[in-house]
């Protein structure tokens, strides 16, 4: 992350590097975000090749094995590698394809609140007497109530289930793109390419997407990745207030929130979980951290 | 440097603390939830109820510790007149209630106290009640309201219950939490005052423990009564309620003896207690159903046949260990065993997917129709695990050709659309209210609860008229007969698949002698002693 | 800088409304009436329900019911609980202090230890020490708490028998509840021993709460740090030949504050949010853990005006953080 501090000392350069490649170039030199990168590709890989990876059907429930420690422990068996659940569902199946789930709920809960989030956010930016402090109002109503209360709200309201799930996620995730996208963009209006297109006689549209909206896509890209990871971390906690998604369903927190009651006797059912949850999510913001310092390196002490 | 802190901290309180607290009996209980109030009649919780009414109050009758059978409490002796119309009850003499910093009674318990405290029940213009409105949903729901017809005071220690008609539970339901005695002297003080509410915060009784204070989520505080009219049962100076909603928390705080008796443990947990050689978890057949109740209007689940495929599907036995841990005992009638009137000539019926898959397919039922089967989001008394079981019967009927998909509403919502009846399949149960059989076979199955406990919308007329005639007699072995009859056609019809009756354990410290697991589900601590 | 806090006071009334309005609606669009809840299994006698619903006001029309609402608030009447008819605002106090208690406690917690690491980390930049307390900041940033939280509890609690499992003190010290603070109350009850145990019944929850601050803490402290160290007057300093610590704590670590305390405001109206999850594992007697069960309860007061109440606060809080911020402006200050 430290590492794009001695950009400076290459300005007398006269050659510029692509941005594309100076992007990276930075990127890579960053081994956490690497690492990170690495780990989420892991990730996709085992959600896209989920039927073939997993040794069981996660649903398949073998009675005769129920709450069967992993292979390395004494009764343990290699059939089941990291062991059994309270139904005997095979743990390693159930969390591979619950990465499919969770990078499901973190991707497109990030999709349902970043596109009516830029949406609001250049309106508002754009109509700074009308829309604009109506919408802002709004976004500090949502604000102001503790997010997880109005996710469990939205969650009994619509019921429980994974597409309200995201929805929730969706929702309470909303304000934080809204106030960014409408902050760049109140910036950006101020620049001279604005005023120089809106001379040559662009419209309205034509300056929200094409002009503006590229130009604030840096700190979007950071908060989507940022809000990738919160989202998984939401789905769990909902889950484990018992509002998550549909059983059998493997999510990781609904998994882990059945598992809860068998924490004395099968730690494995309750670790396992959270542990893949606590990586991915460490996996992301890792990598959200390089495209920050990659990205813009005037960012880096924005969180 | 294991758990010296707080040994010593506990060595230091005893040594030097003027409090008390240390020197003297206590026990802390550790209690699921906060109770809504202190006023029984308003509430129909168990939660409620072990903090209120089995603390703070006594009943004109009480159940027996441990038992279902009704015995003499305020109420010493009781004479039923032949139509079995009028109740006559001799009150127990020289009771009193408890002395308070908000109040000082100046007489003892007499009829006036049973008077106030029903006529508040069924006047909805009794003074107190326009002060102070509220309802009693409880003494509704048993039929109370409307069945009794007057109540007179013949002297101060006799009081005359009428009835409209005959009720065979009559003396079981006053036996139950809703029907605790309040002192009609303190009522009128509060009225006075002009702050009737306080009935519902600061509780006077006659009971056991006498109030003293309560801090919502965290505890509720009790002292020992010591002008109990029944002395020798207490025997506990200090009885605190530490509110802990988390069965695995309650478990953890018991080994630590943070707490040193606790209720419904996580079946999961009871090994690990087990295990701990100062603890003991004595348990008792539980006073209660889990079931899945099928809703007869919904095609395909009309058809008889179809129904008994699906009960046959479900490996039940395989349940019971997963999801009761072991814990329960499995179901063959729409009532445990421990009912008087259950029929023991009834058999289960035994785990045959080949035979249910033939059944469903001369039914008409094809390969991969699918039905909704509803799962409960809490933890029940009559089953711990309700999403669990849910996949485990989704599994079963998988085999047979029936995609169940599972649906789980947060609990308000559930009940509601429930009983709009939304669902094809449903979890649910009942833990039994006053020991007699219509609180099963009617309140459950019988055509006046559509809409209500009858998740099955099932109306047989023939069922109907066997439970409907048993409530008009008092004869026991007459009801029995009637109610076996009744059990035979629901068997035989089969609205629900009976699943369990979950065995009800109780965690204690080894220093608690004289508890009784009460088959209602309540916990009281009048006989209980704790040599710590 | 007068009318910019009265500009700013005047957008927070729309707010509160428009707080009261959100909540009012989402409560009634939850399917299920308090009433019903209560009964649970049972049978709901119509007659019955209706006379309840009568009592609770609850038949009339929603625009009635919302009118009756702000009517009453203006009045300073935040009504009473459905479900236990005391008085939502005796509750709120009541709970409060608890969840406040917590909250500081994790604050604490998340400061001392949040800077310090992020200093340290700061001075040894690059090195192994700044990438490891880094990692382990991002790592806490990253915790699903609730597991954190069971985690804690097994190894600490249960196998270790250091800290006890749940709530804020044995319950056979009998505390009256004074300030509602446990450790000031302890204190004043003069019971020996009792300080301690709540202390230790404090230690766990604390931990759980403030990871996730004083992860933020640790890395806003330290890239603080770093942008200080570069300015001018701290080379100054430097070339002065003052010493190293001096350096650091007076002109490096003063100056990185300021940022470090915006977030740290911000983050106070996380805490008490975030309270909901640390109070439900640990059984403690707050605020989070009382407004998910009235929405489970249907108690349309206690979410309606709890909700509130916690609204407020975080809105307070924002607002004092954004005036306070305006205030310290570098531009303001450097005008001086």
């Amino acid at each position: 992350m430290d590492i794009t501090q001695s950009f400076p000392a290459a300005e007398p350069v006269v050659h510029y590097p692509s941005p594309t490649r100076e992007f990276a170039a930075s990127f890579m030199r960053n081994k956490g975000a690497v690492g990170g990168l690495l780990f989420m590709l892991l990730l996709v890989c085992c959600a896209a090749f989920a039927p073939w990876l997993a040794p069981h059907d996660p649903l398949e429930q073998f009675r005769d094995h129920l709450l069967t420690p992993p292979m390395w422990q004494e009764a343990g068996s290699a059939r089941f590698p990291l062991g059994t659940d309270e139904l005997g569902r095979d743990m390693l199946s159930r969390l591979i394809f619950g990465a499919q789930l969770s990078l499901l709920i973190g991707l497109a809960s990030v999709v349902f609140s970043l596109i009516p989030g830029i949406l609001l956010g250049l309106i508002a930016g754009f109509s700074p007497t009308r829309a604009g402090p109506f919408i802002m109002r709004l976004m500090d109503i949502m604000l102001a109530l503790p997010s997880l209360l109005l996710a469990v709200a939205i969650v009994a309201i619509l019921g429980p289930g994974l597409i309200n799930t995201i929805f929730a996620i969706a929702i309470v995730s909303l304000p934080s793109y809204v106030r960014l996208t409408r902050a760049s963009v109140m910036t950006e209006l101020n620049r001279d390419y604005v005023t120089a297109s809106r001379l040559a006689g662009a419209g309205t549209l034509r300056l929200m997407f094409v002009c503006v909206l590229p130009n604030c896509m840096a700190p979007l890209i950071v908060q989507a990745t940022l809000s990738f990871s919160s989202a998984i971390l939401d789905a769990a906690a909902l889950g484990f207030l018992g509002l998550g998604v549909r059983p059998p369903t493997p999510e990781w927190g609904t998994m882990l929130a059945s598992a809860r009651d068998y924490i004395q006797s099968a730690w494995w059912v309750v670790a396992l979980p959270g542990l893949a949850i606590l990586l991915s999510v460490l996996a992301i913001n890792l990598l959200g951290d390089g495209l920050r310092d990659a990205l813009d390196p005037k960012l880096k002490n924005a969180a | 440097m294991r758990k010296n802190l707080l040994v010593r901290g506990l060595a230091a309180g005893l040594a030097l603390s003027s409090s008390a607290t240390f020197a003297a009996s206590n026990l802390v209980y550790c209690s699921e939830g906060s109770p809504a109030g202190f006023d029984p009649g308003q509430y129909t919780t168990g939660t409620d109820f072990d903090a209120n009414s089995e603390t703070v109050f006594n009943r004109l009758v009480q159940f027996e510790r441990g038992g279902t059978r009704a015995l003499p409490a305020l109420a010493t002796e009781w004479e039923v007149s032949d139509d079995g119309l009028t109740y006559t009850f001799k009150l127990r003499p020289g009771v009193k209630f408890h002395t308070t910093d908000y109040f000082e009674p100046t007489r003892e318990f007499n009829a006036d106290d049973v008077l106030f405290t029903f006529q508040r029940m069924l006047d909805k213009n009794h003074p107190f009640r326009k002060a102070y409105p509220s309802e009693f949903p409880y003494f509704t729901d048993m039929g109370m309201d409307e069945n009794i017809a007057k109540i007179e005071k013949l002297d101060d220690l006799t009081v005359r219950f009428t009835l409209n008609h005959v009720d065979a539970a009559f003396i079981q339901n006053l036996a139950m939490n809703f029907a605790a005695i309040h002192a009609a002297e303190y009522a009128n003080q509060l009225l006075e005052a002009g702050n009737p509410e306080q009935i519902n915060q600061k509780p006077i009784g006659t009971g056991p423990f006498v109030f003293s204070r309560y801090q919502k989520d965290a505890q509720i505080r009790f002292k020992g009564n010591d002008e109990y009219w029944a002395p020798e049962e207490v025997k506990i100076d200090n009885l605190i309620f530490a509110i802990t909603t988390d069965a695995s928390v309650r478990a953890q705080k018991l080994r630590a003896n943070e707490c040193q008796i606790t209720l419904n443990p996580r079946p999961a947990d009871i090994e690990t207690l087990k295990a701990d050689p100062n603890i003991e978890v004595p348990s008792q057949p539980g006073f209660n159903l889990g079931y899945i109740a099928y809703n007869v209007t919904h095609p395909p689940l009309d058809k008889v046949q179809v129904r008994r495929a699906l009960d046959m599907a479900v490996d039940k036995k395989a349940i019971i260990d997963a999801v009761y841990q072991g814990a329960g005992q499995l179901a063959v009638n729409g009532m445990p065993p421990t009912q008087w009137s259950y029929d023991e000539s009834i058999e289960a019926v035994p785990y045959d997917p080949e035979k249910a898959r033939q059944l469903l397919r001369e039914a008409g039922v094809e390969e991969g129709t699918e039905i909704t089967l509803w799962a409960m989001p809490v933890q029940r008394p009559y089953n711990p695990n309700a999403k669990l079981m849910a996949q485990m019967i989704q599994a079963d009927w998988a085999k047979v050709g029936v995609n169940a998909r599972i649906v789980s509403y947060e609990w308000g919502e559930y009940i509601k659309r429930g009983h709009a009846g939304e669902h094809d399949a449903m979890l649910i149960g009942w833990t039994g209210d006053n020991g007699d059989p219509d609180n099963w076979l009617g309140t459950l199955y019988g055509c006046d609860a559509v809409g209500g406990n009858n998740w099955s919308y099932w109306c047989d007329e023939a069922y109907d008229k066997l439970i409907k005639q048993a409530t008009k007699i008092t004869d026991q072995a007459e009801r029995t007969e009637l109610y076996k009859q009744a059990q035979q056609r629901l068997k035989d019809q089969m609205p629900i698949s009976p699943i369990a009756h979950s065995t009800v354990y109780q965690p204690m410290r080894t220093s608690v002698e004289g508890f009784q697991i009460s088959p209602f589900g309540r916990n009281s601590f009048y006989g209980v002693t704790n040599e710590r | 800088m007068l009318g910019f806090i009265a500009r700013r006071f005047g957008l927070l009334i729309p707010t509160f409304f428009g707080v009261t309005l959100l909540t009012f609606a989402l409560i009634r669009m939850i399917p299920g009436d308090p009433v019903e809840v209560m009964m649970g299994e049972r049978r709901v006698d119509p007659e019955l329900h209706a006379a309840a619903m009568e009592r609770l006001g609850l038949n009339k029309p929603l625009y009635l019911q919302y009118i009756d609402y702000v009517g009453a608030l203006l009045q300073g009447d935040l009504g009473e609980s459905l479900r236990s008819r005391t008085s939502v605002w005796k509750e709120f106090t009541s709970l409060f202090p608890a969840t406040l208690e917590l909250a500081l406690a994790a604050l604490l917690f998340a400061t001392t230890l949040g800077v310090l690491a992020g200093v340290i980390a700061a001075l040894r930049r690059g090195s192994l020490l700044d990438h490891g307390v880094m990692g382990l900041s991002l790592t806490g940033y990253s915790m699903p708490i609730f597991w954190w939280g069971l985690i804690l509890i097994m190894v600490f609690s249960v196998w270790l028998g250091w800290t006890p499992v749940s709530g804020r003190i044995d319950l056979l010290y009998d505390i009256p509840p004074v300030t509602g603070f446990m450790l000031i109350d302890t204190l004043l009850s003069g019971e020996e021993g009792a300080f301690t145990d709540a202390l230790m019944h404090l230690i766990l929850p604390a931990i759980v709460l403030g990871t996730i601050p004083l992860a933020v803490i640790a890395r806003m402290t330290r890239s603080a740090m770093l942008e200080v160290m570069r300015e001018d007057y701290v080379r100054t300093a430097r070339a002065k030949g003052l010493s190293p610590a001096r350096v650091v704590f007076v002109h490096g670590l003063r100056n990185a504050l300021i940022p470090v305390l915006t977030v740290l405001g911000l983050q106070v109206g996380t805490l008490l949010a975030g309270a909901v999850l640390t109070e439900t594992i640990f059984s403690w007697p707050g605020i989070g853990k009382w407004l998910i069960e009235a929405i489970g309860a249907r108690d349309y007061a206690v979410v309606q005006n709890g909700i509130l109440l916690v609204a407020c606060l975080v809105i307070l809080v924002n607002f004092t953080v954004d005036v306070l911020y305006g205030l310290a402006n570098p531009r303001i200050r450097h005008q001086h």
